[in-house]
C-alpha cells in the first residue's frame, strides 16, 4: 500500500453563488495535510468531493491522486459525528465495512485495532454505553479496519473536550503513520500540531501556511508550535 | 393498577345514571345485570370472542407483512413510490366502511371478508410509518456506508431496516388498536358468529346486558392486543438499543 498524494482544482457554486473559484488544493503522500478555515467556506465541500460524496454544490474541475490511478476504493472516511450504529456493539461497528460489503470482519485485525485504540474492555459493548472519546477511538478503529490509503477527516475531534482532543490526535496520528491524511478543522492549535502542511480556506479562496520547524507531531507546548498557532489565528480572524 | 380508578370511576357514574333516570334494562341495564350477563353468557362470548380475535389476528400479521413489504419496495425503487403512494392515499380516501358490503359479497360471510377488513385498515399506518422510517436514515451513516463501497441491498438490510424499526414499531402499535375496529365491521356487515355479530343479534332481541357485555369483551381484548404488540415493539426497539 503506497500513499498517494491527492490534488484537487477547479471551481464550486451553490446555485448561481461560487463558493469557491480557481482552487488548486494538493495533499502530501503519506503526510498530514491540514485545511483550516470558518464555517461556510467550502472545507467540507473540499472533502467531500475527494471522497466521492454529495456536496450540494456543482463542481467543474478535477479530483485525483498524483500517481494517476482512481481514488474508488482508496479512500476511508470519519467525520465529526462517530456516526456508530447503535444497534451493534463496539467490535461489531469496527468491523462495518466488511459488513456492509457482504463479508465478515477479520476479528483478530478488529481485536488487535480495539487494543491499539485501548479498547480491549468494552468490545462487546454497546455505543451508548461509552463516552464521547470511546466512541471516537471506535470510528478511528472502524476507519483503519478499511486499511485504505488515504484517509479523510472531516472535524473529527471538534466535538472533544481539549484533554480529550489532544490524547485522540496523538492516537490517530500513531494509528495513521504511513497514509495520506487530509484533516478539515477550524482549531488552528490542531493544525498546528498535527499539519505537514497547513492551507488556510477563508472567503477569498485557499493558501498554504508555513508550518512549524518541527516534524508532525508537535508536543501542545512546542513553542514553534504555538507561535504558528497564534500567526494562524490572527490570519483568520483578518479574513473575516 | 393505573386504570383501576378511572374504571372504577366509570362504574359508579354508570349506576348513578341507571338509578336517578330510573332507566329501564333494555335501554341502559345495570353494571351488575351485565356482569351477570358475562357470566351466564361465558361460554357463548368466549367462543364469539374467540373468532374475533382469530379474525383480527390474522389481519394484523397479514396487514403487518404487506404494509412492511409495500415500505420497502417504496424505499428502493422510485417507480414503485410514484405507483404505489396514489393507491396508497386511495385506500385511506376511501372510507372501509363503505367498502364492507362489496367484500362481503365477493369473500362471503367467512373469516376472509373481516381479516381483508382488518387489513385494509392498517395498511396504511404500517406502510407510511415503515417508509418514513426507512427514508429517515441519519444522512452520515449513508456517507459511511457510500465511502465502504457498501452495495445498496446491503444498506437496506444493515442500515436503513434497523434504524427504521422504531418507526415501524409506532405504525403497529396503531395498527393493534384499528385491526379489531376492522374487523367488527365485517361482522356488522355480514357474519354468522364473533363479537360484531354477537352484538347486533343481541340488540336485535333487545339482550342489551348481553350487548355491553361482548362491547366490554370487545374493548378488553383490544387493549391487551395494544399491550402485547407494545411490549413486543419495546422489547425490540431496546434490543436494537
Amino acid at each position: 500500500m503506497t500513499a498517494p498524494g491527492l490534488r484537487v482544482a477547479g471551481s464550486a457554486w451553490l446555485g448561481e453563488v461560487p463558493l469557491f473559484e480557481g482552487l488548486d488544493f494538493r495533499a502530501e503522500a503519506a503526510g498530514w495535510t491540514c485545511i483550516l478555515g470558518p464555517s461556510g467556506v467550502g472545507k467540507s465541500t473540499l472533502i467531500r468531493l475527494i471522497a466521492g460524496l454529495d456536496t450540494g454544490a456543482r463542481f467543474e474541475g478535477e479530483v485525483a491522486a498524483t500517481d494517476g490511478a482512481p481514488l474508488g476504493g482508496r479512500v476511508a472516511w470519519m467525520a465529526q459525528q462517530d456516526e456508530l450504529l447503535p444497534w451493534l456493539s463496539v467490535a461489531q461497528n469496527a468491523g462495518l465495512g466488511a459488513r456492509l460489503r457482504g463479508g465478515r470482519a477479520d476479528s483478530a485485525a478488529v481485536a488487535a485495532l480495539l487494543a491499539r485504540a485501548g479498547l480491549s474492555a468494552q468490545s462487546a459493548r454497546r455505543p451508548a454505553q461509552l463516552s464521547g472519546g470511546q466512541r471516537q477511538r471506535v470510528a478511528l478503529a472502524r476507519t483503519l479496519m478499511e486499511d485504505r490509503p488515504v484517509v479523510l477527516l472531516d472535524e473529527p475531534f471538534s466535538a472533544l473536550d481539549a484533554k480529550t482532543r489532544a490524547e485522540m490526535q496523538d492516537l490517530a496520528f500513531e494509528m495513521l503513520a504511513g497514509r495520506t491524511v487530509v484533516l478539515v478543522t477550524h482549531d488552528p492549535g490542531e493544525a498546528a500540531r498535527l499539519g505537514s502542511r497547513i492551507w488556510l480556506m477563508g472567503p477569498g479562496g485557499l493558501g498554504e501556511v508555513e508550518v512549524p520547524a518541527a516534524p508532525a507531531i508537535r508536543s501542545v507546548d512546542d513553542p514553534g508550535c504555538l507561535k504558528v498557532q497564534g500567526e494562524l489565528l490572527r490570519r483568520m480572524r483578518a479574513a473575516a | 393498577m393505573r386504570y383501576a380508578l378511572p374504571a372504577l370511576a366509570l362504574l359508579a357514574l354508570w349506576q348513578a345514571v341507571v338509578w336517578i333516570g330510573q332507566m329501564p334494562a333494555f335501554i341502559l341495564p345495570s353494571p351488575l345485570r351485565v356482569a351477570t350477563a358475562l357470566w351466564s353468557n361465558a361460554g357463548l362470548i368466549l367462543h364469539h370472542a374467540g373468532v374475533t380475535l382469530a379474525e383480527v389476528l390474522a389481519g394484523l400479521a397479514l396487514g403487518a407483512v404487506l404494509g412492511a413489504a409495500t415500505a420497502l419496495a417504496m424505499a428502493v425503487s422510485p417507480l414503485a413510490r410514484s405507483l404505489i403512494r396514489p393507491a396508497l392515499v386511495l385506500t385511506q380516501a376511501l372510507p372501509v366502511f363503505a367498502l364492507a358490503p362489496i367484500l362481503t359479497l365477493w369473500l362471503g360471510y367467512g373469516l376472509w371478508s373481516k381479516v381483508l377488513m382488518a387489513v385494509l385498515i392498517i395498511y396504511f399506518p404500517v406502510a407510511s410509518a415503515f417508509f418514513d422510517g426507512l427514508m429517515r436514515t441519519p444522512p452520515g451513516w449513508l456517507d459511511l456506508a457510500r465511502v465502504m463501497d457498501a452495495p445498496k441491498r446491503r444498506v437496506l438490510w444493515h442500515m436503513r431496516v434497523p434504524a427504521a424499526v422504531p418507526s415501524l414499531a409506532s405504525g403497529l402499535r396503531l395498527a393493534a388498536v384499528y385491526a379489531p375496529i376492522g374487523a367488527i365491521i365485517g361482522e356488522w356487515v355480514g357474519a354468522s358468529q364473533g363479537l360484531g355479530y354477537l352484538m347486533l343479534l343481541a340488540n336485535g332481541r333487545a339482550k342489551i346486558d348481553l350487548m355491553f357485555a361482548a362491547l366490554i369483551v370487545l374493548a378488553a381484548m383490544t387493549l391487551l392486543l395494544h399491550r402485547a404488540v407494545g411490549w413486543a415493539c419495546d422489547r425490540t426497539v431496546a434490543r436494537m438499543g
